[in-house]
């Protein structure tokens, strides 16, 4: 681990001094001329995790005026941290859901994902109960009437959460990382959209924004975090949080609400009386795609 | 450290599981496995069940509220009517009134008066006959449903929502399922997605 770390941080080193190359040859240049000192600002912002309670202090109220002004609606921008003794998962019941994907547009306008271009964080696949779990065969476009589709089962796909989590390895810069709770959280302002993250994992759950993100004016959700939902730029990483804004004000996640079958479970793994760990000790579990050792703390089970 | 029990049920999806098992590519594993993992990857020390019942609270705790149940407008206190009319064992078709009620659950062997007290119309009551109020129909349900109504307490079926370490709601199993015909409903999905050729 420290290996990796340790043959990573030059090429982090060298994303600020490319920057501070470019800054020189323009940038800075017209900063000093025309910008303005919250230009300056967002320039020099730093890693979430290496900023000062000052620093993030001034980042939060830049953000959170930027934004109101934006969507026309005052703005919260959390930094809430872990919970102490909480350790997240999630768990997803395969023998009831009906693949409605209440789910997948109840996380589109929780967590304020681009309407146009289309971003989604969940994944409804649908498959053949003859077959099982073959994502070789599995839908992502059906479009019945009516589901559930005779002789059809589904199986949503978002963040995995990994505890061995390909995709933070694979950034170059540190960007993404695992929060103590296990939540995989991506910081949108220190990304440089390299996508190696998405290259690297093997569920297809991180998201690229292609373009300017667009939200419907209303349908903004102004209750964030600086972690989660907060709206992105074009050019980031983006993929499930769990919720990081509801989950660690002791809420349950939007698609848990939303479930109209009761599929979703999501919970502390490390309270023994809670809701992870009476499935995992008395159903049948699986993880998707274990042979990769990557450890998902997104399990699915047959109630 | 003791082997924790599981409950390998054989339900409908009996077949589903096994095929899971069988497929190569896309591996799964399954609960020991899963389980291990956790206990070394979270480095706590899982006190297994050495029961082999799952443990649920009696009933359900104080932080858990469940909204009234899903009666249609106007038809409780069933007393209303029902206090000054003779009680109609008999199996039939309702004609008079609830012409919308077919029964469609295990029908052949039950009638209404199997889940409704004759007596007291406003209750529901128990093989033994001992009554159980509409708020607390799950109680009715889990005579015949035991293993259902374990997990809905332990918030596994059903839906629990607001707060994961706080105050919560349960939906009672009438939310979901009409007692009468409980099987439930198809509905229609939202959109999918766009194929990345739509995408702009
Ligand atoms: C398996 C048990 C069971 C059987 C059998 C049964 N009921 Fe019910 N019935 C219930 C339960 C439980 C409710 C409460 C539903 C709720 O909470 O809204 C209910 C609700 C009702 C209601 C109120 C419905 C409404 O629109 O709100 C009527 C009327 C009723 N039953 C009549 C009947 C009649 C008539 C029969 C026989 C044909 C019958 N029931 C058979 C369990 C049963
Ligand atoms: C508006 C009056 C009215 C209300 C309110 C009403 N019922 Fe009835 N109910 C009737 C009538 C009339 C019949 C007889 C229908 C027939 O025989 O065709 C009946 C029949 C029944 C029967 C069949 C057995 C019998 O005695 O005939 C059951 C069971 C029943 N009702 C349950 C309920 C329950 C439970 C509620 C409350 C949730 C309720 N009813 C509310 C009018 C009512
Ligand atoms: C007296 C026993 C008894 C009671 C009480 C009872 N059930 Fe059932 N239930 C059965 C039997 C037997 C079956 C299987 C036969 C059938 O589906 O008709 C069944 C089937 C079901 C099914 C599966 C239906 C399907 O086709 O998928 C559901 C859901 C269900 N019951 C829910 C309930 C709920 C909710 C209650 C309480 C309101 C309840 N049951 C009360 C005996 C009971
Ligand atoms: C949030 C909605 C919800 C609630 C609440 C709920 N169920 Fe279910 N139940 C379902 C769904 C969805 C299915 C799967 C139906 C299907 O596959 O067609 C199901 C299936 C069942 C079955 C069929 C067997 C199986 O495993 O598929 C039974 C029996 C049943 N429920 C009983 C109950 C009882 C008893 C309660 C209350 C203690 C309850 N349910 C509460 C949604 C619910």
């Amino acid at each position: 681990m420290s290996g990796i770390k340790t043959i990573l941080s030059p090429i982090k080193i060298g994303r600020r001094s490319f920057l501070k190359a470019a800054a020189v040859t323009g940038s800075i240049a017209a900063l000093g001329a025309c910008g303005s000192k919250a230009d300056r600002d967002a320039f020099f912002q730093k890693n979430f995790r290496d900023m000062s309670k000052d620093e993030i202090a001034r980042v939060i109220e830049r953000l959170e005026k930027d934004y109101s002004e934006t969507y026309g609606r005052p703005f919260s921008v959390s930094t809430a941290g872990p919970l102490p003794e909480t350790n997240f998962g999630y768990a997803l019941d395969i023998s009831r859901c009906i693949g409605c994907r209440r789910c997948v547009y109840g996380c589109v306008e929780e967590n304020n994902q681009s309407r146009d271009p289309q971003v989604h964080w969940i994944q409804v696949l649908e498959m053949e109960k003859e077959k099982g779990v073959d994502f070789l065969h599995s839908n992502l476009y059906y479009d019945h009437d009516e589901v559930p589709h005779e002789g059809h089962f589904y199986l949503p796909v978002a963040c995995q959460q990994c505890r061995n989590a390909p995709c933070v390895k694979a950034c170059p810069v540190d960007a993404t990382w695992a929060e103590e709770d296990g939540i995989i959280v991506v910081d949108y302002d220190w990304c440089i959209g390299c996508r190696s993250c998405m290259a690297a994992c093997p569920y297809g759950a991180r998201h690229f924004n292609w373009g300017k993100v667009t939200i419907p004016e209303g349908e903004v959700n102004p209750a964030s975090h600086y972690l989660g939902n907060r709206p992105r730029i074009k050019g980031v990483v983006e993929k499930c949080t769990f919720c990081i804004q509801r989950v660690r004000e002791g809420l349950y996640p939007k698609c848990v609400e939303v479930c109209p079958v009761g599929a979703r479970k999501f919970g502390n793994l490390l309270d023994k009386d809670g809701e992870i760990r009476y499935i995992l000790e008395n159903k049948r579990v699986l993880v998707l795609r274990e042979e990769l050792n990557t450890q998902p703390k997104f399990f699915y089970f047959y109630g | 450290m003791n082997e924790p029990t599981f409950h390998h049920r054989q339900n409908k999806n009996g077949l589903l599981v096994d095929r899971i098992r069988r497929d190569g590519l896309e591996k799964t594993i399954r609960l020991l496995s899963g389980l291990i993992s956790l206990v070394l990857i979270i480095g706590v020390s899982v006190s297994p069940r050495v029961s082999g019942q799952p443990q649920v609270r009696d009933d359900l705790s104080a932080d858990i509220q469940i909204p009234p149940p899903p009666f249609t407008d106007g038809i409780f206190p069933c007393m209303d009517c029902h206090a000054d009319m003779e009680t109609n064992p008999e199996r039939r078709a309702l004609e008079d009134f609830h012409d919308d009620i077919v029964l469609k659950h295990d029908e052949e062997n039950r009638w209404c008066m199997d889940c409704h007290d004759a007596e007291n119309r406003d209750m529901l009551h128990s093989a033994s006959g001992k009554p159980i109020s509409f708020t607390e129909s799950y109680k009715l349900c889990g005579q015949c449903h035991g293993p259902k109504l374990r997990d809905w307490k332990a918030g596994i079926h059903g839906r629990r929502t607001g707060s994961w370490n706080g105050q919560k709601e349960y939906l009672l199993c009438a939310h979901c399922h009409n007692p009468h015909s409980p099987e439930f409903k198809k509905i229609k999905p939202e959109a999918p997605p766009l194929k990345p050729g739509e995408i702009r």
